[in-house]
């Protein structure tokens, strides 16, 4: 149990892929100029983490790595094929990809037919979490660290409930800064950059934390 | 007086729009009403309440910090001459920098007990630092008032006080002009200047250097202004006792019996850091002072009562779970003894009582709906204990606890207002 904690409290504060690691910054800084349609990209993110790191894990560790297909020896009788030196891990980015498309394409029919607000609100930024870093990054990560099934289910969800907090966070301060004047130049993405930076100020309170 | 007026006004024209020094209008404007009383008065059909404006309400938070500051001088003062006491009674020669040749050469001696003395060193320390800050800051306001056409204003007063108190006394000179410099251009001035901000100014310069120049802003080395005596601040202490035992001691015990390193006199007690004859920051050592500024800006109405009585409940209740915790399980205590520290002691070491009357009142960057601020109060508070307690990386939570409260701040109202509005219509849709 207190295992499943420090995983999820590292996720969410410790290794927060966008302002520790900073990956999805794309989605990140187009979709936080309003708290709502922030929270509303934030739950699809929750959502897409939560399902396609468990799903990446289970091919990983019974597909991919090195003497994982090792239970495939006993439906084969002859004895030219060992599957236990079968090494399939230089095929995980193109798998990863593919279940994380499946899933978002998923996803987006379900906002489609059951959310039409959100689903127009998000746009094309929607289809887009398909090549979202923080998506991949979070399955990756979940194979460097060699977690296994029911902590990557834990890790998933606190993956996207870190990115979803930072956004929301962000998109808080954006709506805030509204009232800002700032220098012309710097008006949009550059002030949201330094904005982006400054939270992970903030955020490097939980840097050093061993759980 | 009124010869002074007359000058300013005579030279009035030559800034007003279309007046030959027309850029430098806002230093015309920051010097005018910095002498006197703005003398714009209200148009139409407003009614004047108070004439309380950003110029008042900067001043009374100055004169809130001032009997800090003076106190935060004599314990510089008194630091400073107690180490070099120590040193010599031990037998080491101290030599001391240029602050030393200029307070020997006022002719006076490293006398702990004398407190014009104390005054004096501490003085020497501070007021380079203060000096630095104002004149980097300064100019830098100066140059995006006229660029940006905005009036320079008083804000800068507090900020440029508040982030000397927050660096110990030894501190670098070029870093306290790199540490302002980043704090009012990047923090500050590229939102568009005074109250467009979102993260505490003088925090944001001082995190700044923390992670930039670790070396001279913690450790044991710094926090005496005299070469070659270590001692760590209260926190620093605590830590250090954590990571080196690691036994069953609660870590209280070890500012009690470890004291300073050049004797037992010096240990550390409640009544020491509460009055705040400790090592620390400038500022940041006196919980007495601390409540002394904050009476004024509560009586004043300039602070928020309900933020400071946020963080004090967010770290009593924190520090509350987590004994409670050590309770229950033992094992906790021995792997780490800060879980152990009662809560009346984490409310007098460390700049936590600095912070919470001075930094998270800061009414730019906090919560601005009434309920969000119980929030977030509550949240600083909460965030400060457990930076303290599980973090080993960084002993002082204060710093990076505020401005988390204030990356959140925004996120705390908008959740106020949207349960609000929603209740309103609740009501609405009854009657």
């Amino acid at each position: 149990m207190e295992n499943f904690i420090n995983i999820f409290i590292t996720a969410v504060f410790i290794e927060n892929l966008a302002l520790a690691f900073f990956l999805g910054m794309c989605t990140f800084l187009a979709i936080s100029k309003n708290v709502k349609t922030a929270i509303g990209l934030g739950i699809a993110v929750i959502v897409i983490e939560a399902i396609t790191i468990p799903a990446n894990q289970l091919i990983y560790s019974l597909l991919l790595k090195k003497g994982a297909m090792s239970w495939a020896n006993g439906f084969v009788s002859v004895d030219t094929v060992n599957f236990a030196s079968v090494d399939l891990s230089f095929l995980s980015f193109i798998s990863y990809i593919g279940v994380i498309a499946a899933m978002v394409q998923i996803l987006e029919m379900a906002l489609d037919k059951f959310f039409p607000p959100l689903y127009n609100a998000l746009g094309i930024f929607l289809p887009l979490i398909t090549v979202n870093c923080a998506i991949l990054g979070g399955s990756l990560f979940m194979q460097e660290k060699n977690y296994n099934f029911p902590e990557s289910v834990v890790y998933g969800l606190g993956c996207g409930v870190g990115w979803a907090l930072a956004i929301a966070a962000l998109a808080g301060i954006r709506e805030k800064l509204k009232y800002s004047d700032v220098p012309p130049p710097l008006r949009g993405l550059g002030i949201t950059f330094i904005t982006v930076g400054l939270m992970a100020l903030a955020f490097m309170s939980f840097g050093g934390i061993q759980l | 007086m009124k010869a002074l007026r007359d000058v300013l006004d005579k030279v009035h024209p030559l800034f007003a729009k279309g007046g030959i020094l027309e850029v430098a209008y806002p230093m015309y404007e920051a010097l005018d009403t910095f002498l006197y009383t703005p003398g714009e008065v209200a148009k139409g059909t407003t009614h004047v309440r108070d004439g309380i404006d950003l110029k008042r309400m900067m001043i009374t938070v100055v004169m809130a910090l001032i009997p800090v500051t003076l106190f935060g001088m004599w314990n510089v003062g008194y630091q400073a001459n107690t180490a070099i006491e120590k040193m010599e009674e031990a037998g080491i020669d101290h030599v001391g920098d240029w602050h030393y040749t200029i307070y020997n050469a006022i002719g006076f001696a490293n006398d702990p007990t004398d407190i014009t003395a104390n005054l004096i060193l501490g003085a020497i320390f501070f007021i380079p630092i203060y000096a630095v800050c104002m004149f980097v800051g300064g100019h830098i306001e100066l140059v995006f008032s006229v660029l940006r056409g905005h009036e320079i204003n008083e804000g800068f007063l507090v900020t440029g006080l508040l982030f000397p108190l927050t660096l110990p006394a030894s501190i670098p000179l070029w870093q306290v002009a790199l540490g302002i410099a980043f704090g009012v251009i990047v923090a500050k001035e590229v939102f568009g200047g005074t109250g467009r901000n979102f993260l505490n100014v003088a925090l944001t310069s001082r995190a700044f250097l923390y992670f930039a120049y670790a070396g001279q802003i913690s450790g044991d080395k710094v926090w005496t202004a005299v070469d070659g005596f270590s001692g760590a601040t209260a926190l620093g202490q605590m830590a250090n006792a954590v990571a080196e035992d690691g036994d069953a001691n609660a870590a209280v015990d070890s500012l009690q019996t470890v004291g300073y390193v050049w004797g037992e006199t010096g240990a550390i007690t409640w009544m020491s850091s509460f009055i705040g004859t400790i090592q620390g920051c400038v500022g940041e050592t006196s919980a007495l002072f601390c409540i002394v500024g904050a009476l004024i800006l509560i009586a004043t109405g300039i602070g928020s009562w309900k933020i400071m009585a946020g963080v004090i409940g967010g770290v009593v209740g924190t520090t509350l779970v987590m004994n409670a915790a050590t309770a229950l399980s033992p094992e906790l205590l021995t792997s780490n003894p800060m879980f152990g520290v009662p809560f009346w002691w984490h409310l007098v070491i460390g700049g936590l009582a600095f912070g919470l009357v001075f930094m998270a009142t800061d009414p730019v960057s906090a919560s601005m709906t009434d309920k969000g601020k119980w929030f977030y109060g509550a949240l600083i508070g909460f965030m400060t204990v457990l930076i303290r307690v599980v973090n080993p990386a960084f002993p002082e939570g204060i710093m990076l606890a505020i401005l988390f409260g204030n990356v959140f701040a925004p996120l705390i109202d908008y959740f106020v207002v949207q349960a609000n509005v929603r209740s309103r219509m609740k009501r609405y849709a009854k009657t």
